[in-house]
């Protein structure tokens, strides 16, 4: 299977490019590459909220749209803006090649 | 703050100890990092243990994880002894694991029901996934279980043997189910619902002891007032034991769990320990905690990373953790004894409410939601603010949270 490339972009430590195979979800591929800011505390429950991302304008918009579970989590997420998604339940998918993401300050 | 000559020994390889590896190879220490554990697998999820049933292994990371992040994993090791001062770890097969800093992650075990009767075979605990794989093994249709204690796994484990087509009776010794850990509202609507689902409850019910059938396993529950409830398997689900015994021959200063300051410092320098074997301290509360749950082995796995490099303590955090039981997701944020006062949102007996807990100058001190995510965010936000909310905007759920909350007031 071809690998897709994800950069994880954080403030403190910089970017990091990871590259997995499409199929899991955001939040594992950035667990399985040990990638700061992403801590994923119910393991992809959409309970926690702790793998909050915020997602680069450019792809927002060719993410299936939030379940209302996750609407209603991220609505009230400190930290969360326009573009912020929980990792745990975007699908990885060989058009996500390239998807680019800005974990937040703190999460929880 | 230590550096890259220093070794580090993680003993537990569960929630809290994978989290402190993985967490110290994050932030960029490159010294040799060893994570030992008794059990013989790969560490592993156990809020589903008692969730779904079969007893399947969900790993904690996949298997490539620890030797690309350079973490030495030693399962199936037992620490059975630890020199403090030298950081030198004996293992059960005679070998020694010499380090520089000692991370103690124990965990808890689960606590035993001291009557006649409570060894016999069929009577089971919750802790491990073969644990699970035992207890699920033995139930289905036409089986018959008695959990004994109503908390939060002795309740998961009757909404998922029910799954499983089993008949089921739980028996409570306190008046309500989960006691103190929650409010009377939340505990009573889950009874309703468990019940709802043809599973009896019995409260204020004391077990005086198993008795055997002719094969030996376990036959009945008998209770106090000498009624007999005849089962095929049973759970004993009355609360867990932090795991101490090593860090007390050892010398540490342990009180109902080893005692940690708000870096997971143990009283040995050189020592530290996270998770549910630990009492701790509460931003902004007084005395020390033993949380069970997997954010706060998480949050004490920050804590200890930060101190160990020097980095910024973490933000001070609200608690918090969660249950699955039939298709209610529960979220529970705060220490739900703290409240004075408490508002319903939703609809209790409709299967989606938040009840949250205030106190006596109107601020949320816990907040307990039933498949109500925006009102379990909101609590938890307004808690870390310390906001103070109108409680009659609260309780009216079709005015938008953000209504509730006093402009100006912290
Ligand atoms: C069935 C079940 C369901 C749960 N559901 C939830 C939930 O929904 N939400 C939630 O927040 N929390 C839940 N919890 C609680 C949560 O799992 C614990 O709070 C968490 O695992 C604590 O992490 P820990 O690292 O302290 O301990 P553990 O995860 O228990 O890890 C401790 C490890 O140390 C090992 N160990 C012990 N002694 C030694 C020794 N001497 N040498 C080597 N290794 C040793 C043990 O074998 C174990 O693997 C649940 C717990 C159970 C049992
Ligand atoms: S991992 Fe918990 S919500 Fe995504």
């Amino acid at each position: 299977m071809n690998l897709i490339k994800i950069t994880f972009q954080d403030a403190a430590s910089g970017a990091r490019t990871v590259e997995v195979e499409p199929n899991g979800t955001v939040m594992e591929a950035a667990v399985l590459n040990n990638v700061a800011g992403i801590v994923a505390e119910c393991g992809g429950g959409c309970s926690c909220a702790t793998c909050h991302v915020h997602v680069d304008e450019q792809w927002i918009d060719r993410l299936p749209a939030p379940a209302p579970e996750e609407g209603d989590l991220v609505e009230f997420l400190d930290g969360a803006g326009p573009t912020s998604r929980l990792s745990c339940q975007l699908e990885l998918t060989p058009q996500l090649d390239g998807l680019v993401v800005r974990t937040p300050h703190a999460q929880g | 703050m230590i550096d890259d000559s220093v070794r580090v020994a993680v003993v537990g390889a569960g929630h809290g100890g994978t989290t402190v590896a993985a967490l110290l190879r994050q932030h960029g220490f490159g010294g040799p990092v060893t994570l030992v554990g008794a059990e013989p697998h790969p560490p592993y999820h156990r809020p589903p243990l008692s969730k779904s049933a079969g007893g399947a292994l969900e790993p904690l990371r996949p298997e490539a994880f620890y030797a690309e992040q350079r973490i030495g994993l030693t399962l199936g090791a037992t620490v059975r002894a630890l020199d403090a001062r030298e950081s030198v770890l004996l293992l059960d097969d005679g070998s020694r694991l010499v380090s520089d800093v000692v991370v103690l992650a124990l965990g808890a075990r689960p606590r035993r029901l001291q009557v006649p009767g409570a060894d016999l075979p069929g009577v089971h605990t919750l802790r491990t996934v073969d644990d699970a794989r035992a207890l699920t093994g033995e139930l289905g249709p036409g089986r018959s279980l008695v959990v004994v204690g109503g908390g939060y796994i002795g309740l998961e484990i009757a909404s998922t043997a029910r799954r499983l087509g089993a008949e089921v009776t739980v028996v409570e010794v306190a008046e309500r189910v989960l006691g103190r850990s929650a409010g009377a509202e939340l505990a009573d609507r889950l009874t309703a619902r468990h019940r709802a689902q043809g599973t009896r409850i019995l409260t204020g019910t004391a077990v005086a002891g198993l008795t055997p059938a002719p094969d030996g396993r376990v036959g009945a529950v008998v209770l106090d007032s000498g009624r007999s409830l005849p089962c095929d398997v049973v759970l004993v689900g009355i609360g867990a034991q932090p795991c101490d015994e090593l860090a007390r021959s050892a010398g540490l200063e342990c009180d109902g769990g080893v005692l940690v300051d708000e870096r997971g410092r143990t009283s040995a320098p050189g020592v530290w320990a996270v998770g549910d074997m630990t009492r701790r301290p509460l931003a902004g509360r007084s005395g020390r905690f033993r949380l069970e749950s997997i954010p706060s082995a998480g949050e004490q796995a920050k804590q200890v990373v930060a101190d160990l490099l020097g980095l910024p303590a973490p933000a001070p955090e609200v608690p918090w953790f969660w249950s699955d039981q039939f298709d209610l997701k529960l979220k529970i944020a705060g220490l739900v004894g703290l409240g004075e006062t408490t508002v319903v949102r939703g609809d209790l007996d409709g299967g989606r409410f938040a009840v949250f807990h205030l106190d006596g100058a109107g601020r949320v001190v816990a907040v307990e939601t039933v498949n109500s995510p925006g009102e379990f965010m909101a609590g938890k936000k307004w808690m870390a603010a310390g906001s103070v909310v109108r409680p009659d905007a609260l309780a009216d759920a079709s005015a938008p949270l953000r209504e509730s909350i006093v402009e100006g007031a912290t």
